[in-house]
């Protein structure tokens, strides 16, 4: 058993607390876990990738690259930023909404959002795009995200852990008045996906 | 969190005093101890700096309490005067320093090795590869520091620190053991003729702590006997020097290293004995690797030695499981596989920014239109607010290191008097190294303006606290210093207090402060928005707007953009207010 999982996104966009959920499910099953995140400069704003390894006789934390099975996409041009780490037909999950960073307002650099789009259509792998931020809406909170894609993800087969062994985990790490909205927001993950 | 196996280690171990100063990506070893420390009835501090943090703890280590220090790589080059005499004075209780190194680099102004500042120290070095491993080690170090009499030094790096594994702890209070109590002897007082006599013991610890190190359970080998081919692998390279051997087949003997300095003879000599060629895997310097060229010189083996010397490795950047297997590819001459090209649509350069609703980019903004037309240069700080460097407020001309703005920007006015210099410090870098620069510059009538950057917290490195807060690692305190009467109290005749969101009045606090002759401070006194409830958001009105884009060109804001052209504001508006005063034409407004 080996599941390597490639988180990336936005600081802010909950990525290490996705992380942190899948290594909880995954420990809940006795198997071995390692998370590696990149937190300092990259909090606010910056790229940040996290990675998510459960199995039996891990080494590092890293995933090398072309190695992960699944690609979780917080936003849009982050997701191909992060590609490299996917193996060839590896699962996409990700979002189609772009946030937009502050050097495409000054006109530093572009971004095409359709010919992302279009990019990551054409990945040879199984490719959900998901419009996170209106799903995100629908669950009752926009900072949901995270757990839509996780609850999205849960809907996969051949992973080690039960769905609701998932949800609980992302439970496990929100405070209790945050927990109905992520409730809902895990179970929308989850339709999204039978109509995706 | 490695760092939090740290702690844990630590706790197990029975610390009495921890002492750090924050720095990613040391910080949560601190932070986790903080939050345990009444519970477990020990006690945790931020220090004003590093210096101060190792000297805390080596003060209880006099009286023979377990006590910790911990920082970043370049926190320990501020820390280095009383390291460097402390090995020499050496500890009673033990003492191990947690130094946080960052390959790559990631978030540090440079990718120093601090193997070798242990080496230059001469104090034993611990490199853990996991955090597992972080957690044994911790143990292993304050038992290793009072059998030598000497603090220890644990080295993880960032995949180290912030990697997560699972890892097993004891959730019982750890039995601290009862302090012996301070006792008066010359051996504490640092004559020259005591460290005459203490450098010959220093030396001789080296060998003691070698030969601990020949048994230790940190540093395995494993022969292949049908392999002829030695590797030696080094803290988290360990990782992924066996993840590379898996995923090419290749095969050989492996000795993992996590005792870098003093190196252990024993099982690099078995190595050297079995492998006819042996090449070294260690991120930055060649610590390892020329200790193992050495040994092996000394006793006549011919065994060829590889790593940096050869350049088969590099000595700048971090490691991965890729980088290493190429590496180990090229080293048995295999042809390396093709990466795959990628061809994908351009993507945006997304550096990291100033938070919506940031005060840093109100009080950049109000300097760069203080200074406007006047000659001036910017130096600037360690902080988030070294992020003033970037467009569109090019307000950082200089960053040397923690505290060093006020005095470039006094040494430059002694060579450029026709420019006006501006410093700016975070309240948390003022208190660390920031108020012996200004007392220097008052001291010496340095025409320098200083701005604090005064956000009521340590904002970049998870918001830990410091002199001017009134709270502590451990909780709530009254006692709190005031950073503009302390300004005073350094000589400074001008110095002022402003909001930087209040722009008319702050702008006129920065026009006469530049005037002024002479040192002058202004504090921009505004807390954190990671701290702060939002205020009322804002919009543009359509109505009003002229599309001038001031706005959008003039402050950067994450929350402001153009996505269909014309200036909007944005849904992670965070409420400042502060675009409402830079729109020339008043067109935004709270909605």
């Amino acid at each position: 058993m080996k599941l390597d999982i490639v988180i990336s996104g936005v600081g802010g966009q909950g990525s290490v607390l996705a992380s942190r959920a899948l290594a909880g499910a995954g420990m809940g099953l006795g198997l071995d876990v390692r998370t590696s995140e990149i937190i300092g400069m990259a909090q606010r704003e910056g790229s940040v990738t996290s990675q998510v390894r459960i199995g039996e006789q891990l080494f590092g934390a890293t995933i090398p690259d072309h190695e992960a099975d699944i690609l979780l996409g917080f936003e849009l041009a982050e997701t191909i930023r992060a590609l490299p780490k996917l193996k060839p037909g590896g699962v996409i999950i990700a979002s189609s909404s772009a946030i937009v960073p502050v050097s495409v307002q000054l006109g530093i650099s572009s971004y095409d959002r359709e010919a992302m789009r279009r990019y990551l259509r054409e990945q040879p792998g199984k490719v959900v795009l998901l419009d996170l931020d209106e799903l995100a809406k629908s669950a009752g909170n926009i900072k949901t995200g995270n757990v839509i894609i996780l609850g999205a993800l849960s809907t996969l087969p051949g992973l080690p852990f039960e769905p609701e062994q998932l949800q609980q985990a992302v439970l496990n790490l929100i405070p209790e008045k945050l927990q109905n909205t992520n409730k809902r927001a895990f179970e929308v993950g989850r339709r999204a996906m039978e109509v995706a | 969190m490695g760092n939090e196996a740290i702690a844990y280690g630590a706790i197990e171990a029975g610390v009495q005093v921890a002492a750090a100063y924050p720095g990613t990506p040391s910080s949560e070893v601190l932070s986790t101890l903080a939050g345990l420390a009444r519970e477990k009835g020990f006690y945790a501090e931020w220090s004003v700096n590093e210096k101060v943090a190792l000297e805390v703890a080596a003060g209880a280590a006099y009286a023979g309490a377990r006590s910790l220090a911990a920082m970043k790589q370049v926190g320990l080059n501020v820390a280095s005067d009383p390291l460097m005499s402390l090995a020499y004075i050496g500890v009673k209780g033990g003492l191990v320093l947690v130094v946080a190194d960052d390959p790559g680099p990631h978030s540090s102004q440079t990718e120093q090795d601090t193997r070798l500042f242990a080496r230059f120290a001469k104090l034993p070095v611990l490199d853990p590869a996991t955090p597992r491993e972080a957690l044994e080690m911790t143990k292993y170090a304050f038992d290793l520091s009072e059998k030598l009499l000497l603090p220890v030094i644990l080295r993880p790096t960032t995949r180290t620190c912030h990697a997560c594994q699972d890892v097993e702890i004891q959730d019982g209070n750890a039995s601290l053991q009862p302090i012996s109590g301070f006792q008066r002897s010359p051996n504490w007082v640092i004559f020259p003729n005591l460290s005459a006599r203490k450098h010959v013991w220093l030396n001789g610890q080296q060998e003691v702590a070698r030969d601990s190190f020949e048994s230790s359970p940190f540093n395995q080998l494993t022969i292949n006997k049908q392999s002829d081919v030695g590797i030696i692998a080094c803290g988290v390279s360990y990782n992924y020097v066996m993840e590379a051997l898996q995923l090419t087949g290749l095969a050989a003997s492996v000795l993992k290293i996590g005792t870098p300095y003093p190196l252990p003879a024993g099982p690099v000599l078995k190595l050297l004995q079995h492998a006819k060629k042996i090449l070294v895997i260690e991120e930055q310097e060649p610590v390892v690797e020329d200790q193992v060229i050495a040994l092996a010189w000394k006793n006549r083996y011919t065994t060829q030695i590889s790593g940096k010397n050869d350049n088969h490795s590099p000595r700048e950047g971090e490691f991965n499981v890729n980088k290493v297997r190429s590496i180990l590819e090229s080293f048995y001459g295999r042809q390396p596989e093709q990466a795959a090209t990628f061809t994908a649509p351009e993507l945006p350069l997304r550096t990291p920014v100033l938070c919506a609703g940031c005060s840093h980019r109100a009080s950049f903004y109000i300097l760069k239109e203080a200074a406007r037309g006047k000659d001036t240069l910017f130096a600037g700080d360690i902080g988030c607010y070294t992020l003033g460097a970037m467009a569109p407020l090019y307000t950082t001309d200089t960053c040397l290191c923690m505290g060093a703005s006020v005095s470039i920007a006094a040494g430059l006015s002694r060579v450029e008097p026709h420019r006006k210099q501006v410093a700016f410090l975070g309240d948390s870098t003022f208190f660390h190294s920031g108020i012996p620069g200004l007392i220097n510059a008052v001291h010496n009538g340095a025409n320098i303006t200083l701005i604090i950057l005064d956000n009521s917290t340590t904002a970049m490195t998870g918001h830990q606290s410091h002199p001017g807060l009134n709270r502590t690692a451990m909780g709530p305190t009254d006692r709190s210093i005031d950073i503009a009467r302390m300004a005073e109290a350094c000589g400074v005749e001008f110095v002022r207090v402003a909001d930087p969101f209040d722009l008319k009045t702050a702008m006129q606090v920065a026009k006469e402060a530049l005037a002024f002759d002479g040192p002058s401070v202004v504090v921009m006194q505004r807390a954190c928005v990671a701290q702060m409830k939002k205020g009322r958001r804002r919009r543009i009105n359509p109505d009003l707007c002229t599309g001038c884009g001031a706005c959008v060109d003039e402050l950067g804001c994450p929350a402001i953009g153009k996505p269909a052209g014309s200036p909007e504001i944005l849904d992670n508006c965070f409420g400042c207010g502060f675009c409402d005063q830079v729109c020339p034409v008043g067109a935004i407004e709270e909605v």
